[in-house]
């Protein structure tokens, strides 16, 4: 494998800068790489080569002419299909909207090309980011890197998946209710799901709007440092993104050899759930790093933990049922048209030929929570619910800086080993959901390798806007334990796929 | 809470979610969803006596922009992802049956 396309984000963008590599032999090289093995991951759903080519061209043009080079000038990045690209075939891995053309770029997107980063395509998901595994995807399944007959985690599986084999420098996710942090953990990569409203929703097909969020998946902790630093910020067309200045996130990257100060929680709940005990060996052994390190652990208690996924299985569905009435047929995606047909059959028929089995269960589950009549007994006792386990975490975070647990409680399963029902799929984020329906920003970072040889991932939790500390930790492990050497390679990585 | 919901329950839900389904997909969902909020009834359990709904994880408040017209996208473009335009309107199937759309809806 051509070891340029192995370093870090990072790395990349300060050798562009230093015209050391171009924008175009950087961006050729990934090409080269998903043209080789993406026939055996399915991470991509489009690829723009001609149009990638074009970008780094005219970034290498710009350097040329002696014009400052952006924070991401030449590195390569890819999507999750469900960022809105101008120009750039979108469907939110659903039928309904295939042969989209989207008239504008999302913020997120924007602001990447504003810091020159070149976009090679979009990335595989679960139908609308509903599910835990990418199996959901109406387009096809993407396959874990690390072992080819197993499930790259979901929703954001695509995303993970490229990073970890080498396909793109970084992606973008989103995460609803773990859709970064699960799949970076199965994938063995970083995923930052920053706090709710820090990174603006403009040009995110909506799933559930008051937990979606958008984030960095990478190979290290610096280049989600990077790739924050750039997405985040007020934005204009999103009324719910935050007016806080955006802090220099990789200034948490420097001195983090001492931690002395730094309160880290266990949250009880999470250890007293049925994880694989390779996944909790593997976290005690990052809590004896974090000690050594200087940090005090503290065990905490977040008491409703156990009702995060009934209320969050209640309200993202409910949020996804009223977002997902615009697919009906009228504006932008498929319809079903047939003479004689009445407007109320067509947005009926278009509905029910272009959603895919898990979106066409949740938006009945979304529908029937908010039916008059269960409105209270199901969506409003679920939102009530929702406070007491904000409280939770607001308490915890009295006692301590972050939180510390597995991410996920298994390694990444086999291919079809939970399709078959819904709510065992649906355990698979059992670590994540609080986060979201707190609005907290959480981090998930590589801790090691069960016996067979999967990655497992760690979380970390921090109050709102506090990624800053969230960085400074997880970058603290990342150096401790050797996870990745000086220019940003990963030491342990997932086996050379067979072209 | 939730009883075993009947056909007629998925059918009537399904209706109000603007969904086509088949048979086979309104037996499946009944057994499904029965299943799922079964597992949410848990939350009848839990003590919310004076709790407050929480609507949104960050406290909001309604920013206001300057009422400044700007550039929007031009009308064509928006239209262009549209199955059917005309006009510069979306087209949909006839709404209000006149003598010529009833005729033309019959054929």
């Amino acid at each position: 494998m051509d070891e340029l396309i192995q370093l870090s984000a990072a790395e990349q963008a300060r050798r562009v800068a230093a015209r050391a590599v171009s924008a175009r032999e950087l961006t050729q090289a990934y090409l080269d790489r998903v043209a080789r093995v993406d026939d055996h991951i399915g991470a991509y759903l489009t690829v723009d080569g001609e149009a990638a080519l074009r970008q780094a061209d005219a970034c290498d043009a710009a350097l040329a002419r002696g014009v400052e080079p952006g924070p991401l000038a030449g590195v390569p990045i890819a999507l999750k299909d469900l960022l809105v690209t101008e120009g750039l075939h979108t469907t939110a891995g659903s039928r309904i909207l295939e042969g989209w053309i989207p008239p504008y770029d999302g913020t997120a997107v924007a602001r990447l090309r504003q810091a020159g980063a070149v976009i090679l395509g979009k990335l595989n998901l679960d139908e609308f980011a509903m599910g835990s595994s990418n199996e959901h995807s109406a387009y096809r399944a993407c396959k874990n890197p690390w072992d080819l007959e197993r499930v790259p985690g979901g929703s954001s599986g695509g995303s993970a998946a490229a990073v970890a084999s080498f396909q793109c420098a970084a992606a973008l996710g989103t995460d609803t209710g773990g859709s970064i942090r699960q799949p970076a953990a199965l994938c063995g990569v970083v995923g930052l799901k920053p706090t709710y409203g820090r990174v603006s929703r403009y040009g995110v097909i909506a799933f559930a709007s008051s937990l979606d969020q958008v984030g960095p998946m990478t190979r290290t902790v610096e280049d989600s440092a990077l790739l924050c630093e750039v997405i985040a910020g007020v934005d204009p067309r999103d009324a719910t993104s935050i007016p806080a200045p955006v802090p220099r996130y990789r200034d948490a990257l420097a001195d983090t050899g001492d931690l002395s100060g730094l309160r880290i929680g266990l949250p009880r709940e999470y250890f007293a759930a049925d994880a694989d005990a390779a996944i909790l060996d593997a976290i005690d052994r990052a809590r004896a790093v974090y000690s050594q390190l200087g940090a005090e652990i503290i065990d905490v208690s977040l008491p409703h933990s156990e009702h995060a996924l009934p209320t969050y299985y209640l309200l993202a569905p409910a949020e996804a049922s009223s977002n997902l009435a615009r697919y009906d047929g009228v504006r932008f995606g498929a319809r079903q048209a047939r003479p004689g047909q009445s407007l109320l059959d067509m947005y009926r028929e278009t509905r029910g030929a272009g959603f895919g089995p898990e979106v066409k269960r949740r938006i009945m589950l979304g529908t029937f929570a908010l039916r008059a009549g269960y409105y209270d007994a199901y969506y409003l006792r679920a939102q009530k619910v929702r406070a007491l386990i904000a409280r939770d975490f607001a308490r915890a975070f009295e006692r301590v800086d972050l939180l510390l647990s597995p991410t996920t409680p298994s390694v990444a399963f086999r291919l079809g080993e939970k399709t078959r029902d819904p709510l065992d799929m649906y355990r698979a984020d059992i670590f994540t959901l609080g986060c979201n329906l707190a609005g907290l920003p959480g981090i998930s970072v590589p801790c090691g390798l069960s016996g067979d040889g999967l990655p497992i991932g760690m979380q970390l939790l921090a109050r709102p806007l506090d990624e800053l500390r969230l960085i400074r930790a997880a970058r603290a492990y990342e150096r401790e334990v050797g996870a990745v050497s000086e220019h940003g390679v990963p030491t342990q990585r997932p086996p050379e796929v067979a072209s | 809470m939730a009883d075993s919901l009947t056909r007629d329950d998925v059918t009537q839900i399904a209706h109000l979610a603007r969904l086509a389904l088949s048979d086979a997909e309104i037996e499946g969902l009944r057994t499904e969803l029965s299943a799922i909020l079964t597992h949410m009834d848990a939350l009848g359990a839990v003590d919310v006596d004076g709790v407050e709904p929480m609507t949104h994880p960050v406290p909001i408040e309604h920013p206001l922009r300057p009422d400044h017209i700007e550039p929007s996208l031009e009308a064509e473009i928006a239209l262009a992802g549209s199955h059917a335009h005309t006009d510069g309107c979306f087209q949909v199937p006839h709404i209000i049956k006149t003598a010529t759309s009833a005729t033309a809806q019959e054929k």
